[in-house]
């Protein structure tokens, strides 16, 4: 389970949000809303443990995810904004790094699957449009279903219609599965019905 | 822990082969500036042996600062830095393996490829293996300090500038043992004080600098 309490984030000396308290449980669902420069993003990468909250803390079942370290990093799978692939690599050996470094290697075969099921096209990272290097990040679902928690900051950003009802559906099936999921989007979602909400705006 | 290091040096390897130019621009540069001075000095075979140990050390320390920048920047740029982060090995190990794979790339072809310049200086052939031998340790040590200098730098405006005043200084002691090495060879003194120190120098950073460079890089992806 993870559990955020009362947390507040500054940045550049302007309060983001304050008091923040929630509990994302195994099964549940947790939409983070708000306009553009609301936190969003900050708050995932608290969540992660990637920044420090200036207040509050985050806990991954009742102990800190400092201390914690690579015992929650471990647990948890994060997409942010940035695709995070090498533009020199294909996608496949974008994902299988990905994958060894998380110190959970996957099989050649379920690699190719993977982001075959994306339709992601083997050709150098720098050749492939927006869309398709999201595509080429979110793969990583796919590898990472026996991991807890998913932490992915926009999915649908850049994807066409069927990526998305396409992702829609894998994080359905990992709630559904007993997973965690903390997601922040701007368009509405299939999800949205059944997910908690943390709203930015005020 | 030792298999994501391993991918991690294989990873930094393998982009190092698929970007050859940014490997090569740094050995050049080696290979420019130590051959700059006997042409500007002139072919005083005395004065070039005497000031050849300095010379090299000085173009080996400018050539590791030189791709230190991009030791973190291109992760960081791409989001990676992030994800190395958040892998499942503690992040002074992701530094050292990265640091390790900065020193394969850019300081091991020094060592190579140093008894080549040593020969445009008239050194004596015995000195070679001690010059190879004072870089094989120290270039080391350049790779694992710099490592803190560059990500203290990490997404700063003029960070290569900066870069060079946080780091230059710190190298001096191996710049110090690593060209007294080769004076005291060339001296006919035994090196191997020097050698020692520069050894005992290796291992006291590598154990201590990359929890120094983790720290550093957790203040700047905040």
């Amino acid at each position: 389970m993870l559990e955020a309490t009362q947390l507040e984030c500054e940045r550049g000396g302007r309060t983001l949000f304050r008091d923040l308290s929630f509990a994302v449980r195994n099964g549940e669902a947790l939409r983070i809303a708000g306009p553009n420069g609301s936190g969003k993003t900050s708050l995932i990468r608290i969540l992660c443990g990637l920044a420090a909250p200036s207040q509050g803390e985050v806990r991954w079942d009742g102990t800190r995810v400092q201390r914690l370290a690579e015992e929650y990093t471990r647990r948890l799978l994060y997409i942010g904004h940035a695709a995070a692939l090498k533009d020199d690599f294909t996608p496949f050996e974008n994902l299988d790094v990905a994958c060894r470094l998380t110190g959970a290697a996957a099989s050649t075969e379920a690699l190719r699957w993977a982001l075959g099921a994306f339709a992601v096209p083997d050709l150098p990272v720098r050749r492939l449009s927006q869309g398709q290097r999201r595509r080429a990040a979110l793969a990583r679902l796919l590898i990472s279903e026996s991991v807890p928690l998913w932490l992915l900051d926009e999915p649908f950003a850049a994807l066409d219609a069927a990526g998305s009802s396409y992702v829609e559906e894998l994080l359905a099936r990992h709630v559904k599965a007993g997973g965690s999921l903390v997601y922040s989007t701007h368009q509405p979602s299939a999800l949205d019905a059944a997910a908690h909400l943390v709203d930015l705006k005020h | 822990m030792l298999a994501i290091a391993r991918t991690l040096v294989a990873r930094d390897l393998l982009l190092a082969a698929r970007r050859r130019s940014d490997v090569a621009t740094a050995l050049l540069f080696f290979v420019i500036v130590a051959s700059l001075f006997p042409l500007g000095i002139g072919a005083e075979p005395n004065q070039l042996r005497a000031i050849a140990p300095g010379v090299i050390w000085v173009a080996a320390l400018l050539s590791s600062m030189l791709s230190l920048a991009r030791l973190f920047s291109g992760d960081y740029a791409d989001g990676t830095l992030e994800q190395l982060l958040l892998s499942g090995a503690p992040l002074g190990i992701v530094v050292s393996a990265k640091a390790f794979a900065h020193w394969l790339v850019s300081g091991l072809p020094l060592v190579l490829i140093a008894p080549l310049i040593a020969l445009q200086y008239d050194v004596a052939a015995p000195l070679y293996g001690v010059l190879a031998l004072s870089l094989l340790l120290g270039t080391p040590v350049l790779s694992i300090i710099g490592a803190i200098g560059a990500a203290l730098t990490l997404g700063l405006r003029g960070g290569g500038v900066l870069l060079s005043l946080l780091v230059l200084p710190l190298y001096v002691p191996v710049l110090i043992l690593g060209a007294g090495a080769v004076e005291m060879a060339s001296a006919g003194l035994a090196a191997d004080g020097q050698l020692l120190l520069l050894a005992a120098l290796l291992i006291v950073v590598a154990v201590f600098a990359p929890w120094a460079t983790a720290a550093a890089l957790r203040i700047s992806l905040e």
